[in-house]
C-alpha cells in the first residue's frame, strides 16, 4: 500500500489545485456588483447590441490559415539559431518542412480561404 | 558535396521510410491537383491516390528483410513493419476501389476525401513502425484526426456529422489517457524508447513500481478506445453506421489493424516482462469485448451497425491471442488480420453496391431478396459472412483456429472455451444476413450503375478470402516471419510452435 501513496498524493493535489483555482478567487475577490459593472466593455463606449452577434465563418479559416504559419515559426525559430550545426541536411529537412505547409497554404488559397467575399 | 550529403541522407534514414514518405507525398500531390480540379474529376483523383497507395505497398513489399532502426531508433523498419506497410496500403487502395462511384454519388468533397485517406494511411503506418512512444501517439493522431473528419465528411447527412463528432469527442478523450500513461511511463522508466523502456523494466523491482502500472492501464485504455474493446466501445456503432460506408470501411479495417500493429508491439514485443501485470487486463478485456460485441450484434437490424458489433467481437478474439502472448500467438494475430481484413473489406464492398441513390439504406431489408436480382454479390456477401462466422476452409477459420489454439498452448483454457461459445452465438447473426438474401422477399431497388472498381475491389476480396484460407501456408508463414523479425527471436522457432498443432 505504501508504493500507491505518491499516486494517491498525486490525485489528491491534483484536486486540490484545480478546486483551490476555482474556488479562490470566489472566497478572496470582493463582490459588489453594480449595473455598470456588468456592462460588456467596449473600449470606454456604451455596450451597443448583443455579444452573441454572429461571426463570419471566414474568420475560422484565417485562424486556421494563421495555424500553419503559427507552427511554421514555432520549429524554425529553434532550427535558425541553431543552423550552423545541422548543416545541410538541415538545410533540406526545413525546406521539405516549408515546402509540406507550402501545400496546405496554396490548396488554402485555389479553394479561396483569402478570397474577400 | 551537397548531392553527396543528400544521397547519404537518403540512403542513411530516408529507404525505410520510403512507403510513408510515397503516401504523404501523394496526398500533396493530390491537395495540388484538386484544387486544380472541379469536383466532377473526383475519379481521376481517385485513380492518382490508387496509384499512390499501389507504389507504397511495392515500396513496402521491396523492403522486407532489411532490419534496421531508423531516425535513431523512432522508426523501427522490419519484417513487421514491411507487414503492415503492405496490408495498410492495401487496405486504403480497397478503400479508394470503393470510393470511385461513392464519392460522386454522395457528393462528398473529393480533393479532401482522399487527401484525408492518404494522411490516415500515412498515420496508420507510422504507428505500425512507431519505435518510441512518440511516434506511437502521433501516428495515432495522425490517423484519428484524418479520420474523425473523413467520418463527418458527407456534411448533408446528420447522421454522418453525429459519427464525427462522437468518434471525435470520445477519441480526444481516450488520446488524453494514452499521453498520459506514455508520460507516466517515461517518468518511471526515464525514456521513449520502446528498447530502453524494455531493458530498464528489466528490473523487478521498477516493473513493480506504481508509476509503471499506472502507466500501463492507461496506456492499455488508450489503445482499448482505438481498437474498440468493451467497455472502451460506445463511439463503435455510432461511428459506423453514421459514417460514409468506404469510410465505415477503413475505420473496421484500417484504423483497427494500425492500432493492433503498434498495441501487439508494444505489449508483447516491448513489455513482455510485465506479462503478469498485463495479462490480466486483457483476459477480462477479451472476455468483454467477445460477449458483449456478439450479444449485442444478435439485436441488430441494420447492416453497418452489425457489422461494427461484429468488429467489436473480433477484437475480442484477436485480445485473446494477444493474452496468450509469445510467438505462436502474435504471429497467429497477423495471420488473423490479413483474414479479417478481406473477409470486411468485402462486406463493405457488397453494401457499397447494394446502397440505393436516393436513401442511403443498410438494413436486413434492404438486402432483401438480393439473390434473385444481383445472385453474384449475394453470393459474395455470403461467402464474407461466412469468413468471420469462421467456417473452414475460409481465412476466418483458420485464423481463429491458430489464435484460439495459441491460447490453449499458453494454457488459457477457459478463455478460449469463451470465444468459442462465442463463434457459435456469431453464427445467428451472420446467418441473418444469409438468410435475408436468399429466403425472405425484397422490394424493387435502384442499384447504382457499378463501375469496374468496385467490381476489382470485390474479386480481390473475394479471391484473398478464399485463398488465404484455402492454402494458410505461405500466409502462416509471412505472419510467422514479420512477427519473429520484429520480437528478435529465430523465424523457425515462431514457426514450430505455430504449426505444432
Amino acid at each position: 500500500m505504501a508504493t500507491w501513496f505518491p499516486i494517491a498524493v498525486i490525485i489528491g493535489f491534483a484536486a486540490f489545485v484545480v478546486g483551490a483555482m476555482v474556488s479562490a478567487n470566489r472566497i478572496l475577490g470582493p463582490r459588489r456588483p453594480s449595473p455598470v459593472k456588468g456592462q460588456a466593455f467596449e473600449c470606454g463606449n456604451p455596450p451597443s447590441g448583443s455579444a452573441w452577434a454572429r461571426f463570419s465563418v471566414r474568420f475560422y479559416l484565417i485562424a486556421i490559415l494563421f495555424l500553419v504559419f503559427d507552427v511554421e515559426v514555432v520549429l524554425l525559430y529553434p532550427w535558425a539559431v541553431a543552423i550552423r550545426r545541422f548543416g545541410t541536411v538541415g538545410l533540406v529537412d526545413a525546406g521539405i518542412f516549408v515546402a509540406v505547409l507550402m501545400v496546405a497554404l496554396i490548396y488554402a488559397v485555389r479553394r479561396g480561404a483569402l478570397d474577400p467575399d | 558535396m551537397i548531392s553527396g550529403t543528400i544521397g547519404a541522407a537518403l540512403d542513411a534514414s530516408w529507404r525505410p521510410v520510403l512507403a510513408p514518405a510515397v503516401v504523404a507525398i501523394t496526398a500533396m500531390a493530390v491537395m495540388l491537383v484538386g484544387s486544380r480540379l472541379g469536383e466532377e474529376d473526383s475519379e481521376g483523383l481517385g485513380w492518382l491516390t490508387f496509384s499512390g497507395l499501389a507504389l507504397a505497398a511495392l515500396c513496402a513489399f521491396a523492403a522486407v528483410g532489411r532490419h534496421a532502426p531508423a531516425f535513431a531508433g523512432a522508426l523501427i523498419v522490419d519484417d513487421y513493419t514491411a507487414f503492415f506497410y503492405c496490408l495498410i496500403a492495401v487496405c486504403a487502395a480497397m478503400v479508394v476501389l470503393l470510393s470511385l462511384d461513392y464519392v460522386p454519388a454522395l457528393e462528398l468533397p473529393s480533393t479532401e476525401y482522399y487527401a484525408l485517406l492518404l494522411s490516415a494511411t500515412v498515420g496508420m503506418m507510422l504507428l505500425a513502425a512507431a519505435g518510441d512512444l512518440i511516434i506511437i501517439f502521433l501516428g495515432l493522431e495522425t490517423m484519428s484526426i484524418s479520420v474523425y473528419v473523413m467520418a463527418a465528411i458527407a456534411r448533408r447527412d446528420p447522421r454522418s456529422s453525429e459519427a464525427g463528432l462522437k468518434y471525435f469527442l470520445l477519441g480526444a478523450f481516450s488520446t488524453g489517457f494514452l499521453l498520459y500513461g506514455i508520460a507516466l511511463l517515461y517518468g518511471a522508466t526515464g525514456s521513449i524508447k520502446l528498447e530502453a523502456i524494455s531493458r530498464a523494466l528489466q528490473s523487478s523491482a521498477l516493473a513493480a513500481s506504481p508509476l509503471v502500472l499506472l502507466g500501463l492501464a492507461m496506456m492499455l485504455i488508450g489503445f482499448g478506445f482505438k481498437v474498440a474493446a468493451v467497455p472502451f466501445h460506445a463511439w463503435t456503432p455510432d461511428a459506423y453506421e453514421g459514417a460514409p460506408t468506404p469510410v465505415t470501411a477503413l475505420m473496421a479495417v484500417g484504423v483497427k489493424s494500425a492500432a493492433f500493429a503498434g498495441f501487439l508491439r508494444l505489449l508483447l514485443v516491448y513489455l513482455p516482462a510485465l506479462h503478469a501485470q498485463w495479462g490480466g487486463a486483457l483476459w477480462v478485456l477479451a472476455a468483454l469485448t467477445m460477449s458483449v460485441g456478439n450479444l449485442v450484434a444478435l439485436a441488430q437490424n441494420n447492416v453497418k451497425r452489425m457489422l461494427a458489433y461484429s468488429a467489436i467481437a473480433h477484437a475480442g478474439y484477436i485480445l485473446v491471442g494477444m493474452t496468450a502472448a509469445g510467438g505462436a500467438a502474435g504471429a497467429a494475430v497477423l495471420y488473423y488480420l490479413l483474414g479479417y481484413a478481406f473477409a470486411n473489406l468485402g462486406a463493405f464492398a457488397v453494401l457499397v453496391a447494394v446502397e440505393r441513390v436516393e436513401q442511403p439504406g443498410t438494413t436486413l431489408a434492404d438486402l432483401g431478396g438480393l439473390a434473385k436480382g444481383q445472385p453474384m454479390l449475394a453470393a459474395a456477401m455470403a461467402l464474407f459472412m461466412l469468413s468471420l462466422m469462421g467456417l473452414p476452409p475460409l481465412a476466418g477459420f483458420v485464423g481463429k483456429f491458430y489464435v484460439f489454439s495459441a491460447a490453449l498452448q499458453a494454457g488459457y483454457v477457459w478463455l478460449v472455451v469463451l470465444a468459442a461459445l462465442n463463434s457459435v452465438i456469431s453464427t445467428y447473426y451472420y446467418a441473418r444476413v444469409i438468410v435475408a438474401m436468399y429466403v425472405n422477399e425484397g422490394a424493387e431497388r435502384k442499384l447504382r450503375a457499378r463501375r469496374p472498381g468496385l467490381s476489382v475491389a470485390l474479386a480481390v476480396a473475394i479471391a484473398a478470402t478464399i485463398i488465404i484460407g484455402v492454402d494458410p501456408r505461405p500466409y502462416v508463414e509471412m505472419a510467422a516471419g514479420a512477427y519473429a523479425s520484429a520480437a528478435g527471436i529465430a523465424r523457425s522457432g515462431v514457426r514450430a510452435a505455430f504449426l505444432a498443432h
